[in-house]
Order: C-alpha cells, then structure tokens, then sequence
C-alpha cells in the first residue's frame, strides 16, 4: 500500500478510537495521535455511562483488543500535530512525541513510582489527589506503561526510579522527537474539555472548595478515584447529606457557551443517583431550564431518578454561590421562575454541570481551525480530506459520538481514493 | 502439522523470587515437552528474551508456550506470526496474588504450565473458512433521506448498492416536509428547502445505485456475502446477491386517534405536526375547518412522547421541528404561533434555534402541562394548561392546534407480532391457531429465512426500535451483517440520521471486507477460527440451533445442523451448548478447556482445588487489575479465561467434581436488562445452564453450594478478591471433596 494510504486520527478518545479502529478494520491504515499518556479520553474518566450504568472500561477494553489485535493501527501517546500540510489524499503531517521518560521495556511493575520522592498534581483526578511523579495514569490505563512527569520530578533524588526500574525502562535523559508521516486523509476528533469554573464569577469562579464541576463528581465516584468511589466534599472529606446541581454553568449563556452541552442534565441525573446510592438520607436539589433528556432510553432514566422523593427539580436560574465562613457550606441563590422573587438555599456541596468547551478552542491541532459563531468547528470550512467528527463539532453524548465518528471513517477512506 | 514445542519461563516482575523456577522447568518436562524446550530467561521480554525465542522460531518451534505475564500486555513483543502461541499468565496470576515460595504457591503455577501445554496440544493455528462466490454488493432497505444517505455513501466509496423503496418514490418522510432545518454544516439558526429531489436526482442518476420502487423484500437467505434476497414489485420478482444489508425503513408518526384527550378526530382543527407539513406547503396557512387563514397556532409538545401511557420515549426531533414550524406560522408577521411545552429539547448546536424563537415576540412558549383541548366555537380552540408560568391553570385561544407527535419505529409492528405470536406457541397449539387467525399480520423488513424468526429479534427496553444494545457499540444487531440506520434505530433528527446512516454503511462494507478475508466481524474482528461441528455424532437436540445469539445456525428436516460461519460471531456459545461435546474451534473446544481442567493435579490429602472460568473481556481484566495492586487471592484457585461464558459446558464441572475439585466458580458479566455480555447473553445462558447443574451434584452427591456463578464488571475489581476468596472459604468449610480418594 503506498505511504499515504493512511488515515490520521487527532485524538484518542472515544470518537477517535471508534474511527481509526473501524477505518482499520475495514483494511485500511490507521494511526492516532493522542496528547494524554493513555487512549481513552474523557470516556476513561467515567465511572458509569448514563443511562445504562455500566463501566466504560468494558467498552474501552474492546477497542484496546481489537488494536492489539489488528496489524494496521498505530498509535502515538503524548504527541501533538505540530503541523498538517498538502491535500486530500496526499498530506504531509508533523508529530511532536514528548517524552515519556519510560520506554517500551517498561513491564508495569510500579517499582518506580515506589522509589520516587516526588508528587504531582493527579490531572486524571483534576487535582483532587496526587501521584507520584513516576506513575501510571489510572489502574486500568492502556497502553500499561508508566510515565514520569518532568514538571514535578525533583532531579534530586539520585534517579531513584533509574536505580528502582530492574529492566532498564527508565530514561531520564528522553528527548522530545519528531515524527512526520503522510497520510490521505485527516479526522480531527480532539473532544471537549471541560468549560473552565473560574470563568463563571457568578458561580464562584472555581474559588470555592465545595463547589465542584460534573467531571470532579464522576473521579469522586469511581471505584479507583480520588476517594476510592465515596463521594466525601472536598474541604473536610465529610459525608454529603445536602448536595445542589447547578445545570446549564456556562451552557446555554451567550457569554459562555451558547449551545446546550447535550450531556449534563443526563449527567446530574446519574450523579444524583450515586449520591442516593451512597446516602439513603441524601438530599438532591437539581436547579434546571429545561431537563434534556433526549432519546430512546434516556426519558425513562429521568423518570427512575424523578421518582426518588429526595430528589427535587427547581426550575430556576441560579444568580450566585456564596460560601458560608467557617462551615465551608455553599449558599445557592435562585430566580425562581414560578414563585417570582429569589430562592436561597444552603448545601453541603454543589455540583456545576459545566458543559464542553471544543479542545480546538485553545490548541490548533497544526492548522488554523474556523469555528462558527457558536464556538463548535466549522466543519464546512474545513479543507477537503479534513473532517470533523465527535464533541468538537456538536456536543453530544458517546452513543451519538460513535454513530458519528463511524460515519467519518466512511468519509475518510474515499479521501485515500 | 507436527509440534515442536518451545517452553519459555520469565523470573521478571516477581516470579523469580516468587517461585522455584528450577523445580517450575523440571515439571514442565510432560509429553512432548523435552528439557532442551524449555528454556528461562530473566527478562523474556525484553530484546534479548524475545530474540531467543525467534531463534527458537527460526530452528523449526512452532508452538511457543509463554510462562510470563498476562496476555493482555507486553502483546507485541510476543507476536510471533505463524507460531502457535499461548500466554500462562503466571504473573498475574501467581507472583502478584500469592504469598511467595509457598508449596501451593509452587503447585498453582504448575498446574498453569500443565494448563497452557494441554491448551497448546490441543489447538492448531485457525485458517479462515472463505466461501466461494462472495458479494461485494449492499442492500439498502428503505428509500428516504437515511436510506438515500446510505446508499449514496457506499455508492461513492465504490461498492454497488440495490436500494429498496416501498413507496413509488424516494424522499420518505422528508417529502412530507416543507422546510427542514439546515442538516449539514448549519451555522445560521435558518430554514431551507428539503432538497429531497435533488437527493433523490442523485441517488437514482448514481451508476453504482440500482433503485426498486414500490418493491419491498420478500424474502432473505442465506448469510454474509452469500445472502440471496428476493425483492419483489411492480415489475416482477428478482432475485439478487447480496453482501450485507442497510435497514433503513425509518419511523411512522405516532397514531394521533390515541390522542383523543389533545381534541384529535374530535376537532377539525387539531392536526399533526406531519399535517402541518402539508398545511404550510400549500402557502399561506390555512386551517382545515374552514380554510381560515390563522394567525394563532397553539403547538403542544410531547403528544404521546414521554407518556407512560403512550411512548415512554423523547422522539428527540418534536422541539426543533416545532421551532421550526413556528417559523412558518411567522411568516405571517401579525401571527402567534404558541408552545406548549415540558423541557424544550434542543440539544447542542441546535440550540441556536430556540435562543432566535425566544428574542422573537411572535413566539410564545410556556412551560406547562396541556391537559386537554376544548372548543372555543367559530372553529377555534382553546389549550387547557396547568403548572404553567402565568397561572396554576390557564387556557388560551387558538385558530389551529398542532401535535408535535412522536415516532414509531418500523420495526414496531412486526416485533409486536412476532412477540405475541411466540407467547402464543409457548402456550400450545390452540392459542397458535387462535392468535394467527385473530391477529393482522404486518408488513415484514427483512424476512429473513432464518430458524430464530424472521425480523431482528426485538430487544428488552427498546420500545420496538432496532436498536444496538451497546453505548460504544451502535451498529450491534443481532443478526450478523444486517444493521440498521437512522429512525428505525432511534429516535432522530436529520442530520443524526444521515451522520447514523454514512455509519451503518460502513459497518456493512467492512462486514463485506471481513468475509472475504474468512474473519469475524465485531467484536472478535481478528479471529479466523470458526465452529467445525462432527456432525456425525449430533443427535438433533437443537439446542445450538436455539442457543446461537446471532442465529447462524440453521437446521434440517432431521434436526440436524447448518453452521453459516459468515454468521457465526466466533462467541462458542454452541460448544457451551451441545451435550454431545461435538462443536470445536481449531483453537477453542470442549476437550480443550476440559483437558486443561483434568491436566489440575489434585493432591489427595486435605488440600482443596477450585477451578474459575471467566469472562475474557470483563472478569479477566479485572483480575490482571487487582494483581497490579498485589491484592492476595486464595491459592487454591485456577482461573481459565474463556472467549464469552455463554460456551460454558456442564460437562467441564461434572468432570470436574468427578474429579475432585472442591469447587467450581464461573465469572461472567452482568446479565438481565441492560447487559453487558457483548455475545448478547453469554453469562444469562451460563446460569440457566448452570440451574441445571444441581442434578450432577446430587448424583455424585455433593453440595449444591460447590458451585457458583458471579456477575462481575471490568471496574469491580475491588471487591473481586472479597467474592473469590469468601468462596474459596465457604468449599474449605464443606471440607474436601470425597471424590479426592477415587
């Protein structure tokens, strides 16, 4: 097969997972570039997939076998597109690998990370713990290879992880390395992050400690999470008896978000629903506009968690959160739309539906992306051979992410025509 | 092919100083295996490791036993093309869960060498099974706009399509539109024409494209690749080879005569939302009752939609397409056009199209619960609402009334009908007889000549659509090379629809690429091995028949079996069911997996030996997890990984227990509604098996409790050791198994 019959996958999460596994398994070649050490992307971060409840691991560990499995793909960690250049079925592609300090011989035994004085900041976790500065990026990360965070690495222990690694796997002096390959087609599939708390001033600006995004709820959730799954608030780690749901922080509002995020209210059911599992005597108030919960099964979801006495639904937009000195507590005040007049009420905990923010936003992906006036990229504008598949375009759920991105590898092997 | 064996131990991570490697070779020594096979490396996989292996390769071995780490690392390095190879995972298993340089710590990782030396003697390397005559061909069910898309994308990809429209023309429901919203790459909150004949120009002036109007399917045979379906039409009935199939026959608005408390067939002037297409299509808008030209439509969301009583479900695309309609009312710029809603749905970018109806003062919208339409006299009628903004209960006038009815999948009517006609078999003869006679049959989809039935079977939860079971995996059905796209999948807009059908057109040209390569399709998208029945012993119990998930098996006259391997998914769910042991895989069978549990040295003193199959995708994954954490599981406990626990045989823990084996533990993933077992229902037909284990126990008179079966997720790793290892003490407190001493 010549050289650029191939396809390149920006991004390793779901939607780019689904694309480049089917594009190779349709025969042709498929190679994903993924910034993070581990593929998987935000879908590696949830504890449970609404409205069904199971483990996206499962789902994650058969797309890991069908790449295991399949002589075709290719994948880069810790790698950025530095540039992309040529046309439909003949580009030019520059990858940027960073180094992992850890090479292939690494066989997962943690000796490292045993050895290593060092902590970071756990950005799987969004900062509510911390590893090592040797460490493997979650328990059931693939690939299973460990990773050193330069940043945080002190230099100063006499390259403890060096003297620990009993199969030469560390190599602290790695060097950063380009890659160029040429492809036919391109599928940018770069996801969401989520929209950041400190630019909502009136829901406390990411400034108070009990006020947490909808992500930091599936990590406090998940079995292998910060908290080992018991969902405990951030400033004392006391149990949640009390806890509020603010929807729409930062989606549907002009200055923000304009669209609707597609994701968060289904969310904040299933998170409302991990909290009653926890606590029988929980209460959860969920502030909405409208609840979307679109879809086949999804409807009878927000029945199941509607039906929960302790689970109350206040139509209303929230005007601000407080926090209470001394107890930590969050005051919500709300318009109410039926009553007239505002509502305010104090929580132990609040938990902001902040929506997505397209990753296209703040890095190029080695070209000069146009997005509509919305904020989504403008897929139309896209040069021909480039597509667009996943959040980046239109916020959606997995389900609907993979319907779409099995649809791009469609379009990008006749790029490879 | 004759064997030659290559043994290859690892002292990396642990296992060294875990166990006595020396002792380890010297009982690896069995059968074929010579002590010059077998060879220790400290690191086998590093490049050193791993060059003496192809060293090895290299001098005529061709059956690689890897005594290492877990198959689900270190997956490149030891990849050796055309060498029969099998990972015992003895640092998972062994160095990481067990106290080190224990007698019984010892005897488990040799009774894993025993394990995988039975396996490997007892598999062969696959070889696809390719059928002659294959197409490359597609067959698109269903002309309309998901239907179209599909053809058109796997026209332009260069595969020939047969496209099969019901109706004299395409378009579908999108015909029926006046304006849609734009689907492509919208960035403007703005209608436009539908294009549908453009589209359909397309599609019928396509070279690849062969269009069948007013033809429906008669009848599908056969399998992958070879599947003869017959369509039959206006002009005549043609038989064509297919490769794999699109179904796209969509939705059908729901049936607006249940509405009578929403005024429909009461008042004139309530209509449909797929009525109003038509209204507005005519120009000006004008109401039925009198052709009135109106200047207040009331439109009342979910009318059937997120009703218990009517469908459980959001048809997903009512809110837009009553923003969208709105419009229309506004083209009159003296016009209201009113919504009644519960949540206006707008998800996404659509979003756009809500915020432009709310800074537009010609279009009321209110929250509220509509209980009922009421005549207002002159034609006019009033919308009864509670809980609304404006009042506890309110009621407002309108010319026209609209309902934004929801959608039926096509499927419905005939799963409905297949549903009831199999409740009526189950009940006998006579309430056969009755429920034919009494009830209408439906127009079939597919009509598939298949044993299991002639639709795809309907799935628990689904309401009727053709829906997969799987978040990640969409295109799943239940019926190998057939998928389904667009409204008859779910609940969808336009644009989903066509983003859904380009996705199942793809799903069926890699389905027509994987059978001509002899490989399965999704999820074991490598695996060239396939079932090969010794048909010669079948005693036409039917139970594979009945039992495959995916319906590949078909049967004759006498009972007896057909494999359709373009079909068979490569689960083994029919080695699991055949009593007469008669189904294998070249690398995967009943004697295989039942060797290796007779291949267990069960000591005869008081020492106990459970043996663990489990589920390769959840259980397994989750047990190499727990030894990343150096959790302790009991020793006496060997696990055998198998490809899904629906090809779990009873013969196995008979054997087992006949044995000696003090226990007998199966791990699958979760069944019931809203499983896991990505074999449909694996682990589901693994218990009702298993219900009948009983009768084995009492005859060889053991207890009932020697025998489990755990539902286990990938993530559930934590508590996994908890549930291994309290079994492992309830068997030790029934003491051992008397059949130790035969």
């Amino acid at each position: 097969m010549a050289e650029n019959k191939k396809v390149l996958v920006v991004g390793g999460g779901m939607s780019g997972l689904t694309t480049a596994i089917e594009v190779a398994e349709a025969g042709f070649e498929a190679h994903i570039v993924e910034k993070s050490p581990y593929l998987g992307g935000r879908v590696a971060q949830i504890n449970k997939y609404f409205w069904k409840l199971c483990p996206p691991n499962c789902g994650l560990e058969i797309q890991f076998k069908r790449i295991k499995n399949n002589p075709r793909m290719k994948f880069y960690t810790l790698a950025e597109v530095e540039s992309i250049q040529g046309e439909e079925g003949n580009f030019d592609v520059t990858i940027n690998l960073h180094p992992r300090y850890v090479n292939d011989k690494c066989v997962g035994c943690n000796a490292c990370a045993e050895a290593c004085p060092s902590y970071r900041e756990n950005d799987f976790n969004f900062g509510m713990d911390k590893t090592k500065a040797a460490y493997l990026p979650h328990e059931q990360a693939f690939p299973f290879q460990y990773v050193i965070d330069a940043k945080t690495c002190s230099n100063d222990c006499m390259k403890a992880c060096v003297e620990a690694c009993k199969y030469n796997a560390i190599d602290l002096d790695m060097k950063p390395e380009t890659v160029n390959i040429k492809v036919g087609a391109v599928v940018l599939a770069t996801g969401w992050n989520p929209y950041d708390m400190s630019k909502l001033d009136l829901l406390g600006s990411g400034q108070i400690k009990n006020v947490i995004t909808n992500m930091m709820m599936e990590r406090l959730a998940s079995g292998d999470g910060p908290t080992k799954g018991k969902i405990i608030r951030p400033s004392d780690g006391k149990e949640v008896k009390n806890v509020a749901f603010v929807q729409c922080a930062g989606s549907r509002d002009e200055n923000h978000l304009p669209y609707c995020s597609y994701i968060c209210c289904l969310a904040s059911l299933k998170h409302a629903m991990y909290i009653r599992e926890q606590y029988p005597d929980a209460k959860v108030t969920i502030y909405y506009i409208d609840i979307r919960t679109p879809g086949l099964y999804e409807q009878r979801f927000y029945w199941k968690i509607k039906d929960d006495p302790k689970v109350s639904f206040v139509k209303g937009k929230v005007a601000s959160i407080v926090e209470e000195a001394g107890s930590k507590d969050v005051t919500v005040v709300v318009e109410d739309i039926y009553g007239g007049g505002k509502i305010k009420e104090t929580f132990d905990m609040v938990v902001l539906a902040t929506g997505m923010e397209a990753t296209t936003k703040s890095s190029k992906v080695g070209m000069n992306i146009a997005h509509t006036v919305d904020g989504l990229v403008d897929d139309g504008a896209l040069k021909k051979g480039i597509y667009a598949v996943g959040t980046i375009k239109n916020p959606a759920d997995v389900a609907r992410s993979v319907q779409d991105a099995t649809g791009a590898a469609m379009k990008s092997i006749r790029s490879l025509k | 092919m004759e064997k030659k064996f290559g043994v290859y131990i690892c002292k990396g991570c642990g296992i060294g100083e875990s166990l006595d490697i020396e002792k380890l070779t010297k009982v690896s020594k069995r059968g074929p295996i010579q002590e010059e096979h077998i060879k220790v490396h400290d690191v086998l996989c590093s490049p050193e490791g791993i060059q003496l292996i192809k060293n090895d390769i290299k001098g005529g071995t061709n059956t690689a036993i890897i005594v290492a780490c877990s198959p689900r690392v270190k997956y490149e390095e030891f990849d050796f093309p055309g060498c029969l190879t099998e990972r015992v995972n003895i640092r998972e298993f062994v160095a990481w869960t067990q106290p080190p340089n224990d007698e019984e710590t010892q005897a488990l990782a040799e009774d894993y060498i025993a394990m995988g030396t039975v396996k490997v003697q007892k598999s062969d390397l696959p070889t696809p099974a390719i059928l002659e005559n294959l197409s490359n061909d597609l067959l698109v069910i269903g002309g309309g706009i998901s239907g179209m898309t599909a053809a058109l994308e796997a026209a332009n990809t260069g595969y020939k399509v047969f496209l099969v429209e019901k109706e004299p023309e395409l378009g579908g429901f999108a015909r029926k539109l006046y304006k849609k919203i734009p689907t492509r790459d919208f960035k403007e909150p703005i209608i436009v024409d539908t294009d549908i004949e453009k589209t359909a120009k397309e599609v019928e002036s396509h070279p690849n494209i062969k269009v069948y109007k007013s033809s429906r399917v008669e009848k599908t045979e056969g399998q992958p690749g070879l599947f003869d379906v017959t369509i039959s039409g206006a002009s005549g009935t043609e038989t064509v080879k297919i490769g794999a199939i699109v179904m796209a026959t969509g939705g059908v608005p729901y049936d607006a005569t249940k509405l009578g408390h929403l005024g429909y067939g009461k008042f004139k002037n309530v209509v449909t939302n797929v009525e109003f297409e038509a209204i507005a299509k005519q120009g000006p808008i004008a109401r039925p009752s009198d052709g009135k030209e109106v200047t207040k439509v009331a439109f009342i969301q979910c009318a059937g939609s997120r009703d218990p009583e009517h469908l459980p479900y959001c048809s997903s695309m009512c809110c837009a397409t009553s923003l969208k309609q709105a419009r229309y009312v506004r083209q009159n710029p003296n016009s209201l056009a009113m919504i009644f809603y519960k949540d206006i749905r707008t998800p996404g970018r659509l979003e756009a199209f809500y915020r432009e109806a709310q800074n537009d003062a010609g279009v009321m919208l209110t929250k509220g619960d509509v209980h009922g339409v009421s005549d207002a006299g002159n034609g006019n009628l009033f919308v009864e609402v509670e809980h609304t903004l404006l009042g506890e209960k309110a009621k407002f006038e309108a010319d026209l009334v609209v309902l934004a009815t929801g959608m039926v999948p096509t499927t419905r009517a005939p799963q409905e009908y297949l549903d009831g006609l199999t409740a009526a078999v189950a009940k006998g003869d006579e309430p056969k007889k009755a429920y034919l006679e009494s009830t209408l049959k439906p127009e079939f989809i597919l009509n598939l000549a298949y044993r299991q039935g002639p639709e795809l079977p309907s799935l628990e939860g689904a309401c009727g659509f053709a829906d997969s079971n799987f978040i990640c995996f969409q295109y799943e059905t239940r019926r190998t090379g057939i998928y389904a796209a667009g409204t008859v999948r779910q609940p969808m807009n336009m644009t989903e629809a066509q983003e859904d059908a380009a996705g199942a057109a793809f799903k069926a040209i890699q389905c027509i690429d994987h059978v001509a390569k002899g490989i399965s399709v999704h999820p074991r998208a490598w695996d060239l091995s396939f079932p090969d029945p010794q048909l010669i012993r079948c005693t036409a119990c039917k139970r594979c028949t009945e039992e495959c998930p995916f319906g590949a098996i078909e049967e004759d006259a006498k009972g007896i079996p057909s494999f359709n391997v373009n079909r068979c998914r490569r689960c083994g769910t029919c080695l699991g069911a055949c009593p007469e042991r008669i189904v294998s895989f070249k690398d995967y069978s009943v004697d295989m997996i039942g060797s290796m549990i007779k291949a267990i040295d069960v000591p005869e003193e008081d020492v106990f030996r459970i043996v663990c199959l489990v589920c390769e995708n959840d259980a397994y994954p989750a047990l190499d997890t727990l030894a990343m954490q150096r959790k302790q599981i009991d020793t006496c406990i060997r696990f055998i990984s198998l490809r899904c626990l629906g090809g779990m045989n009873l013969v196995w823990i008979a054997d087992a227990m006949a044995k000696g084996i003090d226990g007998f533990l199966l791990l699958g993933c979760k069944y019931g509604e809203n499983y896991q077992c990505h074999f449909v229902k694996g682990s589901e037909l693994a218990n009702y098996r298993f219900s009948k284990v009983g009768e084995t126990l009492s005859k060889l008179q053991l207890e009932a409790e020697r025998v489990q079966l755990m539902q286990v997720a990938i993530d559930e790793y934590h508590q996994l050791p908890d549930m291994l290892n309290t079994f492992a003490a309830k068997v030790k407190e029934m003491g051992p198994n008397p059949f130790k001493e035969f």
